[in-house]
């Protein structure tokens, strides 16, 4: 066993200490330590996306990242994106538009998705694709999480409007 | 999956890279976005005792175009890249490639540098750079030292640089003409199953410059001189694009993986090239 670190983390704006092998990986912080679940362990080879969370302004795959690494970060997963009284319009569209099945990526899916709007609020289809491609699902064929997005991006750019 | 335990640092300067790496010699790895060293350290194929994250360390990341010349700090980012204008002003083709590279998550962390000093054939980058005929700096106790990307890569995983040296830069001069970075994979994600970067000038409706160079068709990047030389002088027809392809295969050395065997591997090289050449002529 390696020394344990001091490792802070601001995770959906709250202040996380705790003593950690440097080895941890980001995902099991999450999992496990901080028991913040929605951040899921799909492939765990960095390539699924369902572990996927927006630290420092980028998404990355948690999985991917020893917690040494992000000591110091501010990291967002889906809890810090909305909650059942009050749905993110990605989560909404989600549920409107059908754009999940098993649910398992969704969690990944839709964090990704609010970082690439963030980056691109008017995307195309070609675009949402493209941004989305580190992200897999195996239920739906990928159409209606497009849909979702795209509504999604539709919904917030209305908002945006209507409070200027 | 659980890596073997390290001790972790994360120094500020180079002096303290430069200070662990000589206090642990090949005990130590340094690691920029880790997209290629973690994913390794995870299946315990890469023992690192002592890892050292570049993360912190002062003046590695950044890119800087003048005079006709290009810097890119090793930690620039291949997102960073693709979000550059400046760079895709004088080297269109660096963001062509990147956005082939993996995929928006990866391309978040990881890193020039690590692409091309990590001497995975699969790595897009070194192809790349032998194209553009770039330079990598290196630093170690001993001070500063450039080396030709064409003269860096020894064998898979075997290059130039010591194990007490640090990739910090890659530097090229901005390109002119036509430029094409053409990519087969299975998925994205996966590496090529060949891969071709091509830069042509063109006067007059002759082709008056080209420079080629092949990514995972051999333990090392291959620049192919001689493709780029039957280029030279026609007018980039059928005959010379076939002309290139045959000197290409005659540089490429594919061994036989899950992407295929060697008679498939050769066959898409020379499809992928030839795409290459069409669409970076084209542009010329």
């Amino acid at each position: 066993m390696s020394k344990k670190m001091h490792i802070t983390l601001t995770v959906n704006g709250k202040e996380e200490e705790f003593l950690a092998e440097p080895r941890e990986l980001l995902i099991y912080t999450l999992r496990e330590r901080l028991n913040i679940t929605g951040p899921h362990i799909g492939c765990e080879t960095s390539h699924c996306g369902a572990c996927t969370v927006t630290l420092n302004g980028k998404s990355v795959k948690s999985c991917t990242m020893f917690v040494a690494q992000a000591n110091g970060a501010e990291v967002t997963t889906i809890e810090g994106m909305g909650g059942p009284d009050a749905l993110h319009p990605l989560q909404e569209a989600f549920k409107e538009h059908h754009g999940l099945q098993c649910g398992y990526c969704t969690p990944g899916m839709i964090t990704r998705a609010a970082k690439l709007l963030e980056e691109n609020p008017n995307p195309t289809e070609e675009d949402v694709r493209f941004g989305i491609a580190g992200n897999l699902c195996r239920c739906t064929g990928y159409q209606n999480i497009v849909k979702s997005i795209l509504a999604a991006a539709a919904t917030m750019n209305a908002a945006k409007e209507a409070a200027e | 999956m659980i890596p073997a335990p390290f001790d972790y640092y994360r120094p500020n300067d180079m002096a303290g890279v430069l200070a662990l790496l000589s206090e642990h010699g090949d005990d130590a790895r340094v690691m920029a976005g880790g997209h290629s060293l973690i994913p390794m350290m995870k299946l315990r194929m890469a023992d690192v005792p002592h890892l050292i994250d570049l993360q912190d360390v002062e003046g590695l990341s950044g890119i800087t175009v003048a005079d006709g010349s290009v810097r890119i700090g090793a930690m620039t980012t291949q997102a960073e890249i693709i979000d550059h204008a400046g760079l895709t002003q004088v080297a269109p083709i660096m963001k062509e490639a990147a956005l082939q590279i993996a995929d928006p998550q990866v391309r978040y962390m990881g890193t020039v540098g690590g692409n091309v000093a990590n001497g995975d054939p699969g790595n897009d980058m070194p192809g790349l750079m032998q194209c553009l005929d770039a330079h990598f700096t290196l630093v170690g106790k001993d001070g500063e030292r450039t080396v030709a990307a064409r003269a860096f890569y020894e064998a898979a995983y075997m290059t130039a640089r010591t194990d007490e040296e640090v990739l910090t830069a890659v530097t090229f001069r901005a390109t002119s003409g036509g430029y094409a970075y053409e990519k087969q994979k299975r998925k994205i994600g996966d590496y090529a199953t060949a891969a071709a970067a091509v830069l042509i000038t063109k006067e007059g409706g002759t082709c008056t410059a080209a420079s080629i160079a092949m990514t995972n068709l051999s333990d090392v990047p291959v620049f192919s001189a001689d493709a780029g030389a039957a280029l030279v002088g026609s007018s980039v027809d059928d005959e010379a694009i076939k002309a290139a392809k045959e000197a290409m295969l005659g540089d490429i050395d594919p061994s036989e993986d899950n992407r295929g065997p060697v008679a498939f591997k050769r066959h898409v090289a020379g499809v992928i090239l030839a795409r290459a050449i069409t669409r970076a002529w084209s542009r010329a």
